[in-house]
């Protein structure tokens, strides 16, 4: 009997998908249900962000930072800018400005975890993780408001500290949110982690081995998953980081459930470290005297690196002496970890894209930059 | 009765029912009835397509999602253009992305409605200068019926939009004008 010709068959997911996460393009070869190669697409939010920092003082950079880099994540990324630049004018801090921007950058992982966790429910079925995380992701916008007053994107941090300081009575509500929120990650776990479903669509499925991972240059939750002991916050301390004890979650697994677990575990780290923050914070000035807003950067170049939700975060800036960066490269997370999507997929069934996919957490906005 | 136009496109059935009703005295007062039902319907059952381009698509996720809950003005998110009578630009949109974004629009039944929302898909917004990719205003590609101001807007700011949205609907005289039309075709 003859057997039956078979052929290959491509197919286009994106740019308009409802779990691609944005405008990611996917094209997927497949062999029957299974996948044989998968190329992402990429450049549909492409902003020219580097190139317009190039037209804009830190300060402006501060704003475009928010939108034009990974917008899940905007403090941190004001941060990656400031760092860059703080460290190149060598503009000093004051203690309790690097406590408020610790404590906002553990509540900026905070929301973008909560916000991951809520849209992978969301891909794997379970609408009601989507509704919970929503619900503490509220309460951690009214606290940015009521200091930063935006929700999304705060302009906040500012060279040589933080715009003005917590409103009276911040503390204790930002403490009882800690408080609250720890007892609603209980319930997440009890929601999802011992759930059949959850565990049948996530355990062994994507596995990215060590490695892999260090081939591709995988980072964040993504390395840390793999069983790589990879943190900037604690390989390269900065801000109140050398000052607080927090453990780095680590898993060998390199499975969509280790990636979630990973994240579960960061989040209670988080709230450890606000905790902690708030304890240690002194009192005294948020922002250094006489840093002016259109500061000259002396000359020379810098590679600086933190920690964002989605990884490790660098920037690179060349400054000639002017009041704006000569050249400013930006080294997304997002990027490399989307890079590292194409080994994880191989192999897998077409239901499982959505999975491993969703499990890798990219923003679009800092694949594309 | 039955009008057949010559390019061989399919005549609604309540299209049908107007044009025999507005021929009967008093059928005017009818025909503006059934209008404003129609309408009163659609501005209450507005199906938005699940389509997120930037930031502003997580402001709209969190006025879909717990608190502000857009789904109690019949705003259901729904997957596919074909079932979506609204689009909402949440974002920015690059010349990579416009000639989709048209796409999408198109393959949405009428009536369909467009909301830009944010600075960014208004006129480029903070993207506007020195900036090689990005679409300076999505209504360059589409037209569009609501523009929510923000960057990114607020939730309450998109259900103010989406209640803007319902009143034009509201007012709307699809059926009048198209009986108008039609007399004009014909005279």
């Amino acid at each position: 009997m003859r057997s039956l010709r078979t052929e290959e068959l491509i197919l286009n997911m994106g740019p308009q998908h409802p779990s691609t996460h944005g405008v990611l393009r996917l094209l997927v070869t497949l062999d029957g249900e299974n996948i044989v190669e998968v190329q992402p697409d990429i450049g549909y939010l492409h902003s020219s962000v580097e190139k317009m920092m190039e037209h804009r003082n830190y300060t402006q950079n501060i704003a475009l930072a928010d939108r034009g880099m990974d917008y899940l994540a905007a403090l941190v990324n004001e941060m990656a800018i400031l760092r860059a630049a703080e460290t190149l004018a060598d503009v000093p801090v004051p203690e309790r400005a690097r406590y408020i921007r610790t404590i906002f950058m553990e509540l900026q992982r905070l929301a973008s975890h909560l916000l991951w966790l809520g849209t992978y429910g969301i891909d794997l079925g379970a609408f009601t993780a989507f509704l919970w995380c929503m619900r503490e992701r509220e309460l951690i916008m009214d606290l940015f408001e009521a200091t930063t007053g935006g929700r999304l994107h705060h302009v906040y941090f500012r060279l040589g500290g933080v715009n003005e300081d917590l409103p009276p009575g911040w503390t204790d509500r930002c403490r009882e949110f800690c408080h609250y929120f720890l007892n609603r990650l209980d319930e997440y776990h009890r929601l999802l982690t011992g759930n059949p479903i959850w565990q049948a669509r996530t355990q062994g499925v994507g596995v990215l081995t060590r490695e892999q991972a260090i081939a591709f240059g995988a980072c964040g939750p993504v390395a840390r998953a793999s069983g790589l002991q990879w943190d900037v916050r604690k390989s390269h301390p900065y801000e109140g980081y050398d000052r607080v004890d927090f453990r780095i979650p680590v898993y060998t697994e390199g499975d969509c459930y280790a990636r979630y677990l990973v994240r579960m575990d960061e989040m209670r780290e988080s709230t450890r470290i606000i905790l902690q923050c708030l304890d240690q914070m002194p009192d005294g000035e948020v922002r250094a005297p006489r840093v002016p807003l259109n500061l000259k950067v002396p000359p020379g170049e810098v590679y600086t690196r933190v920690e964002s939700p989605r990884g490790d975060l660098g920037v690179h800036l060349v400054s000639t002496g002017g009041e704006t960066p000569w050249r400013v490269k930006i080294r997304a997370p997002s990027f490399v970890n989307l890079h590292a999507l194409t080994e994880m997929m191989k192999g897998w069934k077409v239901a499982d894209i959505i999975a491993i996919l969703g499990s890798i957490d990219i923003v679009l906005a800092d694949v594309d930059r | 009765m039955v009008r057949v136009p010559a390019d061989g496109s399919r005549v609604a059935p309540i299209e049908q029912l107007v044009e025999v009703l507005h021929r009967l005295p008093g059928g005017q007062i009818l025909v503006t009835s059934i209008e404003n039902v129609l309408n009163w319907a659609r501005a209450r059952s507005i199906w938005p397509l699940t389509f997120g381009l930037a930031c502003c698509a997580i402001e709209m996720m969190q006025a879909m999602g717990t608190r502000f809950d857009l789904d109690r003005f019949g705003v259901i998110p729904r997957a596919t253009p074909r079932q979506a009578d609204l689009i909402i630009v949440a974002g920015r949109c690059t010349i990579k992305m416009a000639p989709v974004v048209r796409r999408l629009w198109e393959q949405m039944p009428e009536p369909k409605y467009v909301i830009s929302m944010g600075s960014c898909a208004t006129c480029g917004g903070p993207f506007y200068y020195d900036n090689y990719s990005i679409l300076k205003g999505i209504d360059t590609v589409i037209p569009v019926d609501v523009y929510v101001p923000g960057c990114p807007p607020r939730p309450e700011a998109l259900i103010e939009g989406v209640l803007k949205l319902q009143e034009k609907i509201q007012k709307e005289r699809r059926l009048t004008r198209r009986l108008q039309e039609a007399a004009q075709a014909g005279a």
